[in-house]
């Protein structure tokens, strides 16, 4: 069963809704990267990369790149005005120590009760978990993008991760090509459905324990 | 005057280094690492080489040079999800492969150079990463503890430096270089302009010359970009 509700940069946009004036945010690799192409006009936000970067912008234009200005994900791009660039130990100290308001990476898998496994598929895959642990073990706000089931058609919402775990209890937020769900009390709450997408596949597509209230919006996406 | 810590080379830089040995070398990438004596290491007669690096290179470039001479006994990283020789070595077993999360390595590099043997930290409690480790709660919260690390040799990447060793980087190219630099008992530094004493501004300085012992001016610096990623006018 493969429902293409949201795309990737449907996804992308819903999770801008999620950002406020004032934050420091920091997007992983994939699908959240693309969440900077559509931060509301009305709001200010900065996205910091974890290998020592706060401010930064789009990508640069053909011909400017800068081998010395990458983004984690090894992206050439550039700096907004007020950026600032500094040491990965220092880019931590500001991750740890949790001055950055809101974290978006890709799963894997996701548990009810906010475990997320991102890094490693034993005996087949083993990529290393870059700073998704520090990440995800620190930040107050985290929000999963993801597809809601895998290339098999497995959900991805689950009551247990099977895989090598990045963190335990940590995710609050994920929102998925199907809907937007809150982790809360060990179990998935759904909050909004993607448009055109039912209650019912929602139910089919998830694992792990689903609380449905009476009434499921359906998202506002432009 | 200052100590002059100025060597003529990457051959000159690397003399000393010998199979066994545990390196540092800064870079995030392909981004700020110290391309010359990679090379030059590639063409030493040295292996078995435990080496402390956030990403282990491309398979023909970076670290991944020294993959491919299968030079490396051990590797200390966080991401490697770049170099095909590197996972092959790595599941077939012929490369032992310590993954840690990103902000832990450079902390334990920070603290090595800072005399700081272990410290605790939220991140990895609850995974492999936290095996065997001490977890103690802080604040209500559970933290691992995580040793520091420190190396034979830590080498180094900057953009300019002078021959007191004092070191500045340019934008992101910047990464572990810093905080490997303070925690080798022997730190190289190839820096694209090396300059007389006296030149740099003392305000500008991100790596104090105390933290190094060698620094040469590189040469050839290819700089290859992985993800070349661009926007039209």
């Amino acid at each position: 069963m493969i429902i293409m509700a949201l795309d990737k940069v449907g996804i992308a946009k819903r999770i801008s809704q999620e950002l406020r004036d004032g934050w420091y945010v920091n997007l992983g690799i994939g699908i959240p990267t693309l969440v900077a192409n559509f931060v509301p006009e009305d709001i200010t936000v900065e996205f910091q990369s974890e290998n020592g970067i706060l401010g930064m912008g789009p990508f640069p234009f053909d011909g400017e790149e800068d081998a010395d200005l990458i983004n984690a994900g090894k992206q050439t791009v550039t700096l907004q005005p007020g950026a600032s660039i500094f040491d990965s130990a220092t880019s931590f100290a500001m991750i740890r120590g949790q001055h950055v308001q809101l974290t978006v990476l890709g799963a894997m898998e996701v548990s009810q009760n906010g475990d997320i496994a991102n890094w490693k598929i034993p005996g087949r895959m083993v990529k290393g978990m870059g700073g998704a642990m520090d990440l995800v073990a620190s930040a107050e706000n985290i929000i999963v993008a993801m597809m809601h089931t895998n290339k098999k058609g497995e959900s991805k919402l689950l009551a247990d991760c099977s895989l090598p775990l990045t963190g335990v209890a940590c995710v609050t937020r994920i929102i998925t090509n199907l809907a937007a769900l809150e982790i809360k009390d060990g179990a998935f709450h759904l909050l909004e459905r993607a448009p055109g997408v039912s209650v019912e596949e929602i139910k089919a597509a998830t694992a792990g324990k689903l609380i449905v209230p009476d009434n499921v919006p359906e998202m506002k996406i432009k | 005057m200052a100590i002059n810590k100025v060597v003529a080379n990457a051959q000159e830089a690397t003399k000393g280094i010998e199979s066994g040995m545990t390196l540092m070398l800064g870079g995030f990438g392909l981004c700020g690492i110290p391309e010359n004596c990679i090379s030059e290491m590639v063409k030493m007669n040295v292996n078995d080489l435990t080496c402390i690096s956030n990403n282990a290179g491309v398979d023909d470039f970076g670290l991944g040079l020294l993959l491919q001479k299968k030079q490396i006994k051990k590797m200390i990283s966080s991401y490697v999800g770049e170099n095909d020789e590197f996972e092959r070595q790595m599941l077939s077993g012929e490369l032992e492969v310590d993954l840690i999360p990103q902000g832990s390595l450079a902390e334990r590099c920070r603290a090595g150079g800072a005399g700081i043997p272990a410290f605790f930290t939220p991140a990895g409690y609850g995974t492999e990463v936290a095996e065997g480790k001490e977890v103690r709660d802080f604040n209500g919260k559970p933290h691992i503890l995580e040793h520091a690390l420190t190396a034979d040799f830590a080498i180094v990447k900057a953009w300019k430096g002078d021959t007191a060793g004092n070191l500045i980087f340019k934008a992101a190219a910047r990464n572990f270089n810093p905080m490997m630099a303070m925690a080798g008992k022997i730190t190289i530094a190839e820096v694209e302009e090396l300059v007389p004493e006296g030149t740099l501004d003392p305000n500008t300085i991100h790596t104090p010359g105390i933290f190094v012992q060698r620094i040469f001016q590189g040469v050839d610096y290819k700089k290859r970009i992985e993800q070349r990623t661009v926007r039209q006018k």
